[in-house]
């Protein structure tokens, strides 16, 4: 089923979201409503929850990248999300390089793996 | 074990072949969820040692992009806000396909590229060549992520439809398999001790039969010695009948 084409939406700090523009993904809605949010020092937990949980919601967002750090700080957001659309991918920043242990989707398969696939 | 009672149904002989064929119909049903659960299983697997290979790749790919972009705003003088005042629409969207693993439809993301690049004039001024890099980098690192949300999801939702189907396995195997099993030995008991009592019923008349015919042999033979019997005539001995004759 090859529906319309789906978006890829961006919550980072302001370099990730500034390369996947340069990558191409950025759009704006009817509404002009952006399929980003850039993440400075100054935003409130609460606006990127609600950012998220509209992006959750929006029927043309297929998948959601979200810098690690940021996922930590709304991490009972992302839990509460079962659905498998729109996909919620975890992406590391600059300063805070790829963490597995934190990563929600392979929390749920903890005990299906050992530390050395993870090498 | 209480709640495991067995089903109410009136023993007979047919009750007894409709339990058997239930029963039979139970465990083949459990067989075959068994081997859905094992395909999903095992397919689970899978895709999890590919996302976590792709994660790392993933890791190392984001890293050079980050490291590109580093390199192209050294360049290029600050570009953030250019960017991010500049979009319009997305070149680079993503499809859903649906792709099936026994039974299970799992969702499969595919990206494909619409339009022009918006951003082609960008990197004009200074820092043309770091930034058409970043671009490329960045390019890239998107078609991996498109994968591995692909992976992801269909992580998720096998991980639904294996936890069903093991419940429906169990369910089967605990509940419904003893519940048939109850019900067919109760039916089987109630049906032997029913031919029991009728044997017994039987035994006991044949009994009460004997005994009543004793007692009237007893006393025809008390009457005959005392004389108070007239034989019947016997109708094969060859006697003259008289003609019957109507006035």
């Amino acid at each position: 089923m090859a529906g319309r084409g789906k978006l890829i939406a961006v919550i980072g700090d302001e370099d990730t979201v500034t390369g996947f523009l340069l990558g191409g993904i950025g759009e704006l809605n009817k509404n002009r409503h952006p399929n980003f949010l850039v993440v400075e020092k100054d935003t409130t937990l609460n606006e990127i929850e609600d950012t998220f949980r509209q992006f959750l919601n929006r029927d043309d967002i297929g998948i959601i990248l979200i810098n690690q750090y940021i996922a930590e700080m709304v991490r009972h957001a992302l839990d509460a999300h079962q659905r498998s659309i729109p996909a919620v991918l975890e992406i590391p920043s600059k300063e805070h390089p790829y963490d597995a242990t934190k990563d929600s989707i392979l929390r749920r398969a903890k005990g299906m793996f050992t530390a050395e696939d993870l090498r | 074990m209480s709640g495991k009672d067995r089903i109410e149904i009136f023993p007979s002989r047919m009750a007894q072949t409709i339990m058997k064929a239930r029963l039979k119909g139970a465990q083949t049903g459990r067989n075959l969820l068994k081997k859905k659960s094992d395909a999903l299983t095992l397919r689970f697997r899978q895709i999890l040692k590919k996302i976590i290979e792709t994660k790392m790749l993933m890791g190392e790919v984001m890293r050079e992009a980050a490291f590109s972009l580093a390199e192209a705003k050294f360049t290029a003088g600050d570009f953030s806000t250019t960017v991010i005042q500049n979009v319009n629409k997305a070149q680079v969207k993503i499809r859903a396909k649906k792709d099936n693993v026994a039974g299970v439809t799992l969702p499969v993301f595919e990206h494909y590229h619409e339009g022009t690049d918006s951003y082609e004039l960008t990197g004009l001024a200074r820092g043309g060549e770091q930034l058409a890099k970043l671009k490329r980098n960045y390019a890239k690192a998107v078609e991996l992520l498109v994968e591995l949300a692909s992976l992801q999801t269909s992580f998720v939702t096998l991980d639904e439809a294996i936890k069903i189907t093991n419940r429906r396995v169990n369910a089967i195997e605990h509940v419904i398999i003893p519940r048939i099993e109850r019900t067919l030995a109760y039916i089987i008991t109630e049906l032997d001790e029913r031919e029991r009592e009728e044997f017994y019923r039987l035994k006991k008349i044949q009994e009460k039969k004997k005994i009543l015919k004793e007692k009237s042999e007893k006393d025809l033979q008390q009457r005959r010695a005392a004389g108070e019997v007239i034989e019947p005539a016997n109708l094969l001995a060859e006697e003259k009948d008289e003609d019957l004759l109507f006035e």
